[in-house]
């Protein structure tokens, strides 16, 4: 290999058809805000297949359990809430950031600009954080959001979701989005959820896990992300190559 | 050996069979095509995004007081031609060596040790603006034996987005390195480089990022990219 050959990696491109459109006319904040122009596309080099390698000094162990903040017990049903960051290749991303964000038990945020009529809990800010271990295994205890209305259209409802942010380890791998429980009777009418294309949607609900549920204590409910991986094919040069 | 029991496709198949894709050949333990996972899709970080993502040192990518730290200020503006004041920008660059550290990366030695080249900035009114503190990145390996123009790699990141938008911030004053970028020659024209062309300020450079083109002011959208 040469010195001045550079070899990075080069991240997976999804199909338009299964990523999340920026116009999405049924969402209405899109009409001044999602750009028009065509996208250029731009080639994947040093600044774009690395990232920040963020260390566990961002995260405290209490930063993983949102129901005990403020000196006291959040109100809700409590869940765990747990699951891997892969990457398409089926990798793990260990120690990578995760940071969650959720409204309250009452489908309340603790923000100034949320004004809807439930309740604040005093016990609950909604924020949450950790890195994933070397399996890139990660967990969060909290209570299930509630859903809330919003002003998108009459009698919209958001769905119970929660957001998450992650980094990966490039900046191509970057993802913020949000995830959502099994079963929801609000989808149907949420545009956020609708704008995922219908053959990823399923990627967007975490699923029921009883084996994870403790007893006298929590639900469990996993959700996995994947994150982009490898645009290589992987078994294509290595088959291709024993011929010779 | 009988094999009457078996399918004329199974009893037939032997080495010479062409491997069609999506036909795994039996046995094998090869995938004809690639083992892919579907990706997680992505959705709008909302209007509540400060509760989860606000850093206390979000926009200092080094710390005040650093020698030649400059201020990366701008505002995100949609298509009236409006301040965004609930977007979030996240800036990702070589220190000015043009080096990153990653495992990715050439190895070599770092200079900067308290650089982080990941900023983070909130356009919160009433500022509504972002402003990130760092270093002026170094010109960076094009992995075709050039270089690139010093350039910041951006995502934007708002209620009514329903996936980030990426752009990068280069600077004017770095003209003859502009003039070889070839990611910037790969644009049609001057005015869609410009947009991406922060201008020197009184504490570093300005740019603002336009979501879409605002006739009325003529402003043109920042061009942003594929990734």
């Amino acid at each position: 290999m040469s010195d001045s050959a550079l070899v990075l990696p080069q991240y997976f491109r999804e199909l338009p058809d299964r990523r999340t459109p920026l116009d999405y006319p049924g969402y209405k904040s899109t009409a001044l805000r999602a750009p028009l122009r065509t996208p250029v596309d731009l080639p994947q080099r040093l600044t774009e297949v690395t990232g920040p390698v963020l260390g566990e000094d961002r995260v405290t162990a209490a930063d993983a359990d949102l129901t005990l903040r403020m000196g006291g017990e959040a109100l809700g049903q409590r869940i765990n809430l747990f699951g891997r960051v892969l990457d398409s290749d089926g990798r793990p991303v260990p120690d990578t950031l995760v940071e969650i964000w959720q409204a309250n038990a009452a489908g309340r945020y603790r923000h100034v600009g949320d004004s809807w009529p439930a309740p604040l809990d005093p016990h609950f800010d909604g924020l949450g954080r950790t890195m994933t271990d070397s399996l890139g295994r990660y967990e969060f205890t909290t209570v299930q959001p509630g859903s809330y209305p919003w002003g998108n259209h009459h009698n919209a409802w958001r769905p119970a979701h929660i957001h998450f942010s992650l980094f990966g380890r490039a900046f191509t791998q970057r993802l913020v989005t949000q995830m959502y429980f099994p079963g929801d009777p609000l989808f149907w009418q949420d545009p956020i959820f609708n704008a995922i294309p219908p053959s990823a949607r399923h990627r967007a609900i975490a699923t029921f896990e009883l084996d994870r549920t403790q007893d006298n204590w929590a639900l469990g409910y996993q959700w996995d992300i994947v994150l982009r991986g490898s645009e290589q094919t992987p078994f294509e040069t290595e088959d291709d190559g024993d011929v010779a | 050996m009988t094999v009457d029991h078996l399918s004329a496709q199974v009893r037939d198949a032997d080495e010479g069979n062409d491997r069609r894709p999506g036909t795994p050949r039996r046995g094998s333990g090869f995938l004809d095509e690639p083992f892919r996972l579907s990706l997680t899709p992505s959705a709008t970080v909302g209007p509540y995004l400060a509760i989860g993502l606000t850093w206390a040192d979000g926009p200092y990518a080094v710390a005040e007081g650093t020698e030649g730290a400059i201020w990366l200020r701008g505002r995100v503006l949609d298509g009236h031609g409006d301040v965004v004041p609930d977007a979030m920008v996240e800036t990702w660059q070589a220190d000015p060596d043009g080096r990153f550290d990653h495992p990715d990366a050439p190895a070599g030695e770092r200079r900067f040790p308290g650089f982080r080249g990941l900023g983070r900035s909130l356009t919160v009114v009433p500022a509504g603006e972002y402003g990130v503190l760092t270093l002026k990145p170094g010109r960076v390996d094009d992995g075709k034996g050039g270089l690139q123009a010093p350039h910041v790699d951006v995502s934007v990141f708002a209620r009514g987005l329903l996936d980030r938008v990426v752009t990068r911030i280069y600077f004017a004053d770095e003209a003859e390195a502009n003039a070889q970028d070839d990611v910037l020659l790969s644009l049609p024209d001057d005015e869609s480089r410009r947009t991406l062309i922060a201008q020197p300020s009184a504490d570093g450079y300005v740019l603002d990022i336009h979501l879409q083109d605002c006739a009325d002011q003529g402003l043109r959208e920042t061009v942003f990219f594929a990734v």
